[in-house]
């Protein structure tokens, strides 16, 4: 690892050229069967693997017109070759998001349309070896279904959804991914993608409370499985060790004890994350985020508040409602859904991110900060790229990039924003989102995260900004790991609710 | 002879255009989008959907977001092609209609308008490293057909004249199917004119089984065409339903 080294800052906004090659390799470290079993996926590269993988590919075709219309509709026009922070990161040509999608898009040329089986090599299209079977696990894996390109493709063309539908494929025939599917199946074991049990759980949040006792000489709880409690609280579980992440867990309760809110984890259900999305694999997405639904039910609680999680809340936001009736809205027919709609309390959005819930007190007047405890950051902020582009927060479109502002604003006296070519739904991804963050790709990691140290290098240097606040827990586990490889201070990366937490004041109301 | 080959190219070519976009309209409209995936931020409502869409399909917005140069290129050759289409209604109309008459003169200059469009997204594509590694050979011949087609069509407006009239008769007569009652027209020739025609023909056959199906996919593609209120309305497939009654 010692050879990983941060590739040079280009002179902004020149266009890379081009490094064929450049991350040709086997990919991330595949799967072995006792992982790939335990989610229903065959332990190796089957037998008849081409003839399982058109198949797959048919019947992906057949589910997702996404995928159907992405395929055909393309054109070749080049607007998002430059947009991909793995292509400016790597220069590697295969990752300019329409050359990625023409390595699936050349397989379905040449079995699903009759230009391609006439005349392949005039449309692009190429026979199923296993070199491009290897090439895909190696190119979708280069992929952190960020989905900058699809805003700026003339037709919306998303790489995430053939990302994912890629990864469904490989998973389909034995040739999965180790990382996200040993997490999953860590989910489904125990409950979050840690592998943390229940009594560890309670320990740690014992270890809070008397964290928070000691800093402040106030009895701030951390519930966990309590029945009747108003709101059930999912959190990504790097939440309740990971350094940052912890402080922001810090900054939840501290809010929630503010309002005076009845709030609750769950043991069972302790995950907010839900790296079914990025294997693109239905039943696994739906699995992993039924025992949310469970919880719920179990609990009895009114309100699903989720934590700072950028995919997790894309999951949250867009997919809950469909896959576990989370939400509103449901027919009165739909058995399923209103079983749990009608526990829900629909004065309150369902689910509801938790700057949502925190923005929501601050507007209505429930707490009160001490800004100068935050005077020490010149702060900037990193739309996490699923928030950004995946989901929304508030009633209006947009509202995901104003309201973690318009906290930290409310919390710090110092804040900077970063080149806006950036920001919002132009914004970059860490680099570690979509099933990447393993030492196995810290390299493609590194360079992925070029394009965002550029600007966060630009605020440093002209207005001294020192703390990048960010609302994502692999953004933030993304960052401490390769910011110190760009020359940065691994602490410079935090919540949004750690700075809630410094300047939040306790027990005066 | 000719007359009665470019009869039969036109039913065969308008039979593949219409059949064919026509399936695969209703492969998109069949195909269920289980999952909501708006790219955002998107309109909250129907409404906004739709003026998102137009805003895509008059101004090419995410397009203009992306790059400039593309955007210039792209627009000018959708805008100048969709001029010349509509001027080309008055060889297929009798009375013409009259905002068909309005738009002829500019009509006519908006072919010279396309070739500047077409030879700018031709360039980019050959000079550009980028484009070029992405080009396919159906690329650059899909740009040479609208080349073709464009110069053609500009050869017999400016230089050297073809009988409109009677390509009118010809394509009138095609259309009344005429031939069955014997008062067909037949098709002035001329070289420049064959090609036109025939290179118009190609065109539409390939259009269902190519990346012209940009045109209709846009309005069937989910990260465009969905409203952002996934919390709000349940939305649900029938194959992701299924699952629910499984267990």
């Amino acid at each position: 690892m010692a050879d990983i080294a941060a590739p040079a800052y280009r002179v902004i906004p020149i266009i890379p050229a081009l490094k064929s090659g450049a991350m040709d390799g086997s990919g991330p470290y595949v799967a072995n069967d006792k992982i790939q079993e335990a989610l229903g996926f065959p332990g190796h590269l089957v037998e008849g693997w081409h003839d399982r993988a058109i198949a797959k590919m048919g019947e992906l075709l057949g589910k997702y017109r996404s995928l159907k219309v992405y395929m055909d509709t393309c054109v070749h026009c080049g607007a998002c070759s430059d947009k991909c922070h793995y292509f400016i990161g790597t220069q590697d040509p295969k990752n300019m998001p329409v050359a990625r999608q023409d390595l699936m898009r050349s397989i379905y040329r040449r079995y699903f349309t009759l230009p391609g089986k006439l005349f392949p090599k005039l449309v692009g299209a190429r026979d199923l070896t296993r070199e491009v079977l290897d090439e895909w696990h190696n190119y979708f894996h280069q992929c952190s279904e960020c989905r900058r390109c699809s805003v700026f493709c003339p037709y919306g063309i998303d790489t995430a959804e053939v990302t994912m539908a890629a990864r469904e494929i490989l998973d389909s025939v034995g040739y999965g991914q180790k990382y996200s599917n040993e997490i999953i199946g860590k989910v489904h074991k125990i409950g979050n993608n840690l592998g943390l049990p229940g009594p560890a759980l309670r320990d740690t949040l014992e270890g809070l409370e008397e964290d928070v006792k000691e800093d402040t000489g106030i009895d701030v709880r951390f519930p966990i499985d309590v029945k009747g409690a108003e709101v059930l609280f999912i959190t990504p579980s790097a939440d309740f060790f990971a350094e940052p992440h912890i402080d922001s867990l810090i900054g939840y309760a501290k809010v929630f004890h503010a309002t005076g809110t009845s709030w609750t984890l769950s043991s069972m259900s302790s995950e907010a994350a839900n790296f079914g999305m990025f294997i693109g694999n239905y039943e696994q997405l739906r699995k992993v985020a039924l025992r949310i639904r469970q919880a719920a039910l179990e609990l009895g609680v009114k309100r699903i508040v989720v934590g700072e999680c950028g995919h997790a809340w894309r999951v949250a936001y867009s997919f809950w409602n469909t896959l576990t009736g989370v939400g509103d809205g449901a027919d009165q027919d739909d058995k399923f859904a209103m079983m749990l709609q009608k526990q829900l309390d629909h004065r309150y959005k369902q689910p509801m991110h938790v700057c949502e819930f925190t923005w929501d007190m601050i507007e209505q007047g429930a707490l009160s900060f001490d800004k100068e405890a935050n005077d020490k950051h010149i702060i900037t902020f990193h739309d996490s790229c699923n928030v950004a582009r995946g989901s929304r927060m508030g009633g209006y479109p947009g509202g995901q990039f104003d309201i973690p502002r318009n906290i930290i604003k409310a919390v710090a006296n110092n804040f900077v924003e970063m080149d806006p070519s950036t920001t919002h739904e132009k914004t970059f991804c860490c680099g570690g989102g979509g099933g990447l963050l393993t030492d196995d790709l810290l390299d493609l990691r590194v360079k992925g995260a070029l394009p965002r140290m550029e600007v966060l290098q630009q605020v440093v240097d002209e207005q001294g900004v020192n703390f990048m606040a960010c609302i994502c827990a692999i953004c933030k586990a993304q960052f401490t790991k390769v910011m110190p490889i760009y020359g940065f201070d691994r602490r410079m990366v935090g919540g949004v609710h750690q700075l809630v937490s410094n300047a939040i004041k306790l027990g005066e109301k | 002879m000719t007359s009665i080959l470019f009869a039969i190219l036109f039913y065969f070519a308008t039979l593949m255009f219409v059949v064919g976009t026509i399936y695969r309209i209703s492969v998109y409209t069949r195909t269920p989008a289980p999952l909501k995936i708006p790219t955002t931020p998107a309109p909250i409502n129907t409404g906004g959907v739709v003026l998102r869409m137009m805003r895509e399909v008059f101004l090419f917005e995410s397009l203009f977001k992306a790059n400039l140069w593309t955007w210039a290129a792209g627009w000018l050759f959708h805008a100048s092609l969709a001029l010349v289409l509509l001027r080309h209604l008055r060889y297929f109309t009798e009375p013409v209609w009259a905002w068909v008459a309005f738009i002829q003169p500019f009509g006519t200059y908006a072919g010279i308008t396309m070739l500047f469009g077409v030879a700018a997204l031709w360039a980019r594509r050959i000079f550009v490293e980028r484009i070029r590694y992405i080009s396919t050979p159906s690329d650059h011949l899909m740009l040479a057909l609208f080349m073709v087609i464009a110069l053609s069509g500009l050869v017999m407006s400016f230089i050297e004249h073809t009988d409109v009239v009677a390509v009118k008769g010809f394509m009138l007569g095609l259309m009344n199917i005429a031939w069955l009652h014997s008062d067909s027209q037949t098709l002035p020739s001329g070289i420049v004119l064959y090609v036109h025609l025939f290179m118009v023909a190609v065109l539409m056959m390939i259009f269902p089984i190519s990346k012209l199906l940009h045109a209709p996919g846009l309005f069937f593609s989910p990260s465009r065409n969905q409203a952002d209120d996934s919390r709000e309305k349940r939305h649900t497939s029938a194959w992701g339903k299924q699952l629910e009654a499984e267990n």
